[in-house]
């Protein structure tokens, strides 16, 4: 039998039962990917402070290849802090970053940049080359390597067409909406490849029926090109959308997970003050009987 | 007896938390000073060393060669004409006093030459280009475009800096000799029709008495105020905090800092050239 197309609106997220003592996995849950023992990016006992008391406070998790992380929590809790963290943009004052094996802690920002090729960020605004077209913004990295003019624009048009933009390609960034800016940054970010993808708050300030559209365009990116990521947001029904769903190659469009099951793939982390204090599954968050993690599902 | 042994004791308690509190204040203002010059010595060093390393970006640097020196150009030759002729109009007073004239050539080319050329044109660039430096890159900075160059492998200082800091001290290099040629065409313009001296003599006066010292003085001093524009207005505009307040504020510390750094350091090497070339 088909399934059913998803409308544009986003997904509501699913009622939460009551917390479940710890026990045997139930029926219907989808078990968590098993951690591979050469994480793509390996946090240990990271802390950060900015003049005051720690933004990030003795944080441990990984994100294994082909792995999706949500990472949750209230405004202004230090979760964009965490992505910069990822790919060296700001440095720890304690603890530990692997990226892609290598130890990027105290590592020189020089020996940071080859690294940092192999990733892709999009960041909360999009942030956007205001002086660049949308076609030298997404060839941002290519023209910086020298690639020929034939076969940016190839690319370009690629990278647009994923985030079905191709129209916007001779324009400048002031032209364009807020979601279509954070489209092209999916492409800019997209063109290179990415061994890993860091969105950072991508549906920040839209609204819902362009939320769908870019958590949609992540479904897309995760189910075709499996690359691992990891997506901050406090928005939950993004979340919850992008757990649930699938993306579906032959409609060319996201579709619900049938059966109630999630994306084993995707799981989550939950910020508070500073602290991880989540690290686990969709099923896992429902029935956790952490009282913040409640709060803010509720 | 007891309460005034209490209320001296409380008294003095005070005035020790209050010398504590300025005291703390003068250390923390002490370690922000040191740690901003500690900042911007790694900045600079970066910034020039980065040119001996690929990869240079030659179009970054002759774009920002248009927009400092060309679009310096007509402010630069204006105030450089008019203060030549302000040189004239006001030696001219006071020679006439005592007969002499006849040297005004000489007077307004070596004041424009040595001091007015380089320290003008300085500030009139350090006004233009260390403001929009600042208030571009700090743009940039708090919209995470900074970021997001970084996060596609670019180094902003080699990519955004490093071209401004060369374009600039390259440009203020040729103004400065723009400048220094208006003021003495401004000081003649004056001689000429306004005080109606000779125009040949103000200028074999202002040929003949050049020397090779005073061309060395004055062209010395804006590569000095060039790296100073520069490396202050992207410094400045790198280390921008606190969204579109906190540019405005980049531009107004990179202006005033700048400006107040090319006439002490020009006071400084002043000294430097004079003790290298004693005048004669």
């Amino acid at each position: 039998m088909m399934e059913t197309p998803q409308p544009a609106d986003p997904a509501l997220p699913p009622p939460i039962p009551p917390p479940l003592p710890p026990g045997p996995v139930l029926a219907g849950q989808v078990p968590v990917a098993p951690a591979d023992p050469t994480p793509v990016v390996a946090f240990r006992n990271v802390s950060i402070a900015f003049d005051g008391p720690p933004v990030l406070d003795d944080i441990t998790f990984s994100i294994a290849p082909g792995e999706t992380r949500i990472l949750l929590g209230p405004a202004g809790v230090g979760k964009s802090v965490l992505l910069k963290l990822i790919n060296g943009l700001l440095r720890p004052d304690q603890g530990s970053i692997e990226l892609f094996g290598e130890e990027i802690a105290a590592m020189s920002e020089q020996r940071l940049f080859p690294l940092r090729t192999r990733t892709g960020m999009v960041f909360q605004e999009g942030a956007l080359f205001d002086s660049l077209t949308v076609r030298d913004n997404v060839a941002y990295q290519l023209i910086q390597e020298k690639v020929p003019d034939d076969e940016i624009d190839r690319r370009v048009h690629e990278a647009l067409t994923f985030v079905e933009l191709d129209n916007t390609f001779a324009l400048f960034p002031g032209s364009l909406s807020g979601g279509m800016r954070r489209r092209v940054a999916i492409a800019r970010a997209l063109i290179h490849q990415p061994e890993l993808l860091l969105y950072d708050s991508p549906t920040g300030g839209l609204d819902p029926i362009t939320s769908t559209t870019i958590v949609e365009l992540i479904v897309k990116e995760r189910d075709v090109f499996r690359t691992p990521s990891i997506l901050v947001t406090h928005r939950l029904q993004d979340a919850f959308t992008l757990c649930t769903h699938r993306f579906d190659t032959d409609l060319g469009r996201m579709v619900p997970i049938p059966d109630g099951k999630t994306d084993p793939s995707t799981t989550f982390l939950m910020l508070e003050e500073g602290r991880l204090i989540f690290n686990g599954s969709l099923h896992n968050l429902l029935h956790t009987d952490n009282k913040f993690v409640r709060e803010f599902l509720e | 007896m007891r309460y005034p042994v209490e209320a001296s004791e409380v008294t003095s308690r005070s005035t020790r938390a209050a010398d504590r509190m300025a005291i703390e204040a003068i250390e923390r203002t002490a370690k922000n000073i040191v740690s901003t010059v500690q900042d911007y010595s790694l900045f600079a060093q970066r910034a020039v060393t980065n040119l001996f390393r690929p990869p240079r970006y030659w179009t970054d640097f002759l774009l920002q060669c248009n927009i400092v020196g060309v679009g310096s150009t007509p402010i630069v030759l204006i105030s450089g004409f008019f203060t030549g002729g302000v040189l004239a109009l006001q030696s001219a007073a006071t020679l006439s006093e005592f007969g002499a004239t006849s040297v005004t050539g000489r007077f307004v080319s070596l004041t424009m030459i040595r001091e007015l050329g380089p320290v003008l044109t300085g500030i009139m660039v350090a006004g233009r280009n260390a403001s929009s430096m600042a208030s571009e890159l700090g743009s940039m900075v708090v919209t995470e475009q900074i970021d997001a160059m970084r996060a596609l492998g670019v180094d902003p200082v080699r990519k955004l800096v490093t071209p401004r800091l060369f374009a600039c001290v390259t440009m203020l290099f040729f103004l400065t000799i723009l400048a220094d040629a208006f003021g003495i065409t401004g000081g003649a313009f004056v001689t000429v029709f306004m005080n109606h001296q000779n125009g040949t003599q103000y200028f074999s006066q202002a040929w003949e008495h050049l020397t090779y010292s005073d061309i060395v003085q004055g062209l010395v001093k804006p590569l000095v105020s060039g790296f100073i524009v520069a490396s202050l207005g992207c410094f400045y505009g790198m280390r921008t905090t606190g969204g579109t307040e906190g540019v405005g504020r980049s531009t107004i510390d990179a202006v005033v800092f700048s400006s107040v750094l090319i006439i002490f350091a020009d006071f400084l090497m002043t000294q430097v050239l004079l003790t290298l070339f004693p005048p004669i």
